[in-house]
């Protein structure tokens, strides 16, 4: 008789010595409105919720700061340097996102193009080393390439988070290899951030082994962001348990679940 | 000499107002009925934290930026 395998057990996902549950990692930009947010939050199951840094509205014709909608004290919150162009923006950013006083966690992007929004790889790597020196945990929004992958590791980034597609595009993952020779490569966690469409776009990136996945629009833009959140935590759940559990080799031919014996003649 | 209290003119997150002169920066946020502890400050470039915010005074010409988060991915 042979022994049953081990259901295998998944290992805590830590991203600057910090543990969390959820591999869902959600955006808070562009809800229709602030409870469908907070709804699809929690709907998500997410540990880690992104924020931006912006000026204060002084004629107060907008609605106030994203806080008064979410608890701080129930999510861990993930500030972005987006929008920033250069180097010296994102530092700029990140330094003002960190004087908030939450964590010293930040997600940082560099754009190089204004149409693709595709990181200018180059300018990230800077603000990567500045930040790090400075004592910033950055999580590295960049492309599928490898080296650059390398670098911001290098570099001492916390985590590398290449993109699915471009950024609200929802594509779905476009590069699966360059993803999976990524998460492959680097020690660092591998969070994919930007493109995710849909429920099954998330299942076969986490299928990709890699460590998590953060993504905004595919809920912000569902019809029902709160429906949509639930698909993704599922999604991001069956992804990762099918990386786990290992699939079963791809064959050209049939080959019969049933037993050939026993037939009758 | 511009005296204390006399009105001069700034840029606070981009547009030129016209504040009170020798006003903390704290005192600002208070005139504009701002919570310090949910904005941060950036005064001339350089980040002010919230236990210097009375201790830095407004001067004309002086550039401030008062941020703080909102929904982004």
């Amino acid at each position: 008789m042979t022994a049953a395998v081990d259901t295998i057990r998944d290992t805590p996902f830590v991203i600057g010595g910090r543990a969390f549950h959820s591999r869902l990692m959600v955006g808070t930009g562009k809800y229709r409105d602030n409870e469908t947010m907070a709804r699809a939050l929690e709907a998500s199951g997410a540990d880690i919720v992104t924020v931006a840094v912006r000026r204060v509205d002084l004629d107060r014709s907008k609605e106030a700061g994203v806080l008064y909608h979410l608890d701080p004290s129930r999510y861990f919150l993930l500030a972005n340097t987006a929008g920033c162009f250069t180097a010296a923006d994102a530092v700029r950013y990140a330094r003002l996102a960190r004087e908030a006083g939450f964590n010293e966690f930040i997600k940082l992007e560099v754009i190089g193009d204004q149409e693709t929004l595709l990181p200018d790889v180059q300018g990230l790597l800077e603000a990567a080393r500045t930040l790090v020196k400075d004592g910033f945990k950055v999580l590295a929004y960049t492309n599928e390439d490898l080296v650059t992958a390398l670098r911001l590791e290098e570099a001492g980034c916390a985590a590398v988070m290449p993109l699915a597609s471009p950024i609200g595009s929802g594509l779905g993952l476009l590069n699966p290899y360059g993803v999976r020779t990524i998460k492959r490569r680097l020690t660092v966690p591998v969070v994919v951030d930007a493109g995710v469409g849909t429920a099954s776009d998330a299942c076969v990136t986490m299928e990709q082994g890699v460590d998590g996945i953060l993504m905004n629009t595919a809920l912000a833009a569902a019809r029902d962001p709160v429906r949509m959140a639930t698909a993704m935590r599922l999604a991001v759940e069956a992804g990762r348990s099918a990386y786990l559990a290992g699939r079963m080799p791809k064959r050209e031919v049939a080959t019969p679940s049933s037993p050939l014996e026993g037939m009758l003649d | 000499m511009a005296h204390l209290n006399d009105a001069i003119e700034v840029t606070l997150n981009g547009e030129p107002r016209t504040v009170t002169g020798g006003l903390t920066l704290l005192a600002l946020l208070r005139s504009l009925a701002l919570d310090p502890r949910a904005v941060v400050v950036e005064h001339n470039r350089a980040i002010v934290r919230r236990p210097q915010l009375a201790d830095v005074t407004v001067a004309a010409g002086d550039t401030i930026e008062l941020v703080h988060f909102v929904g982004g991915g």
